[in-house]
């Protein structure tokens, strides 16, 4: 009778497809939501994953998250180094400044200044040139997205080449991206472009410029208080938590391994922003729309075979069987439908893969879509079932 | 209404039965005190203005509905004595249906329609639509059995029907307007059919018509009227009680 009750569905082909594109949107909007969630959120603590590994970050104790200004004194990098079991510790500079392009724009940077004899801070990924480069004078390097959208150049002028006093450009005129050699201003400050990196999107929009820590302080306004975050190496042996508590006691300071830290940051924006409301929402929209569209329309196409299930009740199906039948056909209904939900938000993903648009599918995410979908199925077929336990057998005779 | 009678010749045997629907002032008294005695290998007509009581006399009998107050043996089985998965077992195995609106399930095919009965026993579907086929066959629709039902002319559907209700060879037979979408020369074809089968296999038939073309068939016709049975007029051939 289960292979009845799949041909029964399969054959009823407009509310088949109705009951597949109702689980199917609602399994797309949960997931591509929630995933697009996680991209973004992922964002609000990607720099700290991008600097590699490090045991501990140093930082104000009041800082709520990685993008927030909240400097220490230069004393704090020798009072950390100074504690047990710090086998390294280096400076990071982390703040937005204005950069000044050939053509006399100006756009908002994010300057990271990594740790000069070190260099601990670098992304992973260099496009062009190399990071020791950075040690030259004047040298940053810029991330390679914003060298490409948001920094651009004059396509008349070549790399390395300062205008003439006075030369005006056009700017209607063609650009192209920024190359090694090309020279900006950061804080009305000469900086040279000697390469080009790659790191992850962050939350913040503004194009990435590194540079090393002692350029990144005078590119900065003037400050007794410029070091953004202290990075921290633990000797062998000692447990990155034990030494967070004594730096902790020691300094006074704040110090969290990478994780703690992205969710700290993580924390913040959940609980500051409006943000997971608003996707909270967006995914509730499509719990409801599948309830609504794919569980209506199993209720009717239940509805539409209830003489049938009548019929073979008379017949001395039992009321277990028939809800065997039911569920049967709610869960392949159910997972179909996920199927195709899914597959779309993969496709989605794949499409979206490398571009600005944030998109993170965790493995829990189609479990999370998979329960969603198996509530609807479940409330679905729960109402629909009452109909069948509550179908008296006798109806078949006045043509139920 | 009903004469003295022995149990092994009865398949049906009905003493003052009961059955009300609801309660209180809206309550509705569907049967009296229902006296009848079916016997075996034969066909039996109930016959009566609408709402007489007819349908809900055949659910009792079917095991379709339990009765209030009286006696029912169906083949010497006492139906209020069954338990709900029992009673569902004890029709599977015993009641074919002929429904008035044939109820045939638009999204199987003709041979699968007529195979539930036997998948319900626990047959195979691929052993049970087989028989389907040669039974189609029996009735004039061989190769059809793959088409889908809504294919299928009115007459050809209420044969469909009939064979998924002879196919598991029940021992009670009802049928509930045989005829009322077929007709004159279908319906006398159809009921010939059925009640062949009632005889062959000694067993038997209840028939609830309001088609008096097809009246001459049958060995008994049970007259109905406000919850009771009236009349019972007992056809020429038919065996006496």
């Amino acid at each position: 009778m289960f292979r009845f009750a799949i041909k029964m569905l399969f054959g009823d082909n407009a509310k088949f497809y109705g009951i597949l594109l109702g689980l199917g949107f609602a399994s797309l909007l949960i997931a591509q939501q929630a995933s697009i969630f996680v991209g973004l959120m992922s964002r609000t603590f990607a720099f700290i994953g991008e600097v590699g590994h490090v045991d501990l970050w140093v930082f104000d104790p009041t800082q709520s998250y990685v993008d927030e200004p909240k400097p220490l004194r230069a004393t704090a990098l020798p009072r950390v180094r100074g504690v047990t079991g710090v086998a390294w510790a280096a400076p990071l500079y982390k703040g937005l400044l204005v950069a000044t392009l050939p053509d006399g724009s100006r756009k908002v940077c994010d300057v990271v200044g990594i740790d000069d004899d070190t260099l601990a801070g670098a992304p992973a990924e260099v496009v062009a040139g190399s990071i020791a480069d950075l040690r030259m004078p004047d040298a940053v390097m810029i991330e390679v997205g914003s060298s490409q959208q948001q920094l651009r150049f004059p396509a008349d002028l070549p790399p390395g080449a300062v205008p003439a006093p006075g030369q005006v450009f056009d700017p209607s005129a063609p650009m192209r991206p920024v190359e090694i050699g090309d020279i900006i201003e950061l804080n009305e400050r000469r900086a040279r472009v000697v390469g080009l990196v790659r790191c992850a999107e962050t939350f913040v929009a503004a194009p990435t410029i590194y540079t090393v820590y002692s350029r990144a302080v005078t590119y900065a306004p003037p400050s007794r208080r410029v070091m953004s975050t202290v990075l921290v190496g633990a000797n062998e042996g000692v447990a990155p938590a034990d030494l967070a508590a004594r730096i902790r006691a020691e300094t006074g300071l704040e110090a969290m391994q990478p994780w703690d830290y992205s969710m700290r940051t993580l924390g913040y924006w959940m609980r500051e922003t409006g943000i997971p409301i608003n996707f909270g929402i967006a995914i509730a929209l499509g719990f409801f729309v599948g309830v609504a569209i794919a569980g209506q329309m199993f209720y009717n196409f239940t509805l539409d075979n209830l003489r049938y299930f009548g019929a073979f009740k008379a017949m001395g199906a039992s009321s277990r069987l028939l809800l065997g039948m039911v569920a049967l056909q709610a869960l392949v209904a159910g997972v179909l439908g996920l199927g195709l939900g899914l597959g779309a938000v993969s496709a989605f993903g794949l499409s979206a893969a490398g571009g600005k648009l944030a998109f993170k599918m965790l493995w829990q995410i189609p479990l999370i879509a998979a329960g969603a979908v198996l509530v609807i199925c479940v409330l679905a077929s729960v109402i629909s079932m009452w109909k069948v336990v509550r179908l008296d057998p006798a109806d078949v005779f006045k043509g139920a | 209404m009903a004469g003295a009678t022995t149990a092994t010749d009865l398949a049906i045997r009905l003493r003052a039965v009961e059955k009300t629907f609801g309660k209180g002032e809206s309550a509705v008294r569907a049967l009296r005190g229902v006296d009848l005695d079916v016997p075996a290998g034969e066909m039996t007509m109930l016959v009566g203005p609408s709402g007489c009581g007819k349908t809900t006399l055949i659910s009792i009998l079917a095991g379709l509905l339990s009765r209030d107050k009286g006696e029912l043996e169906v083949f010497g089985q006492d139906l209020n004595a069954l338990r709900r998965d029992r009673l569902s077992a004890w029709r599977r195995d015993n009641v074919g249906f002929i429904f008035q609106q044939f109820n045939l399930v638009p999204q199987l095919t003709v041979a699968e329609n007529v195979s539930v009965p036997l998948v319900l026993k626990g047959e195979s579907v691929g052993a049970a639509v087989k028989k389907a086929n040669e039974l189609l066959a029996t009735l004039g629709l061989e190769g059809r059995g793959k088409s889908a039902p809504l294919k299928l002319s009115g007459g050809q559907q209420q044969r469909v029907a009939i064979a998924r209700a002879l196919i598991h060879e029940p021992r009670l037979l009802v049928c509930d307007e045989p005829t009322s979408a077929l007709d004159a020369e279908l319906g006398r074809r159809v009921m010939s059919l059925i009640r062949d089968r009632s005889h062959q296999h000694d067993r038997a038939v209840i028939v609830v018509t309001h088609d008096d073309r097809i009246f001459h068939l049958a060995d008994r016709i049970a007259q109905m009227d406000d919850g009771l049975i009236k009349n019972i007029e007992i056809r020429a051939g038919s065996k006496p009680l």
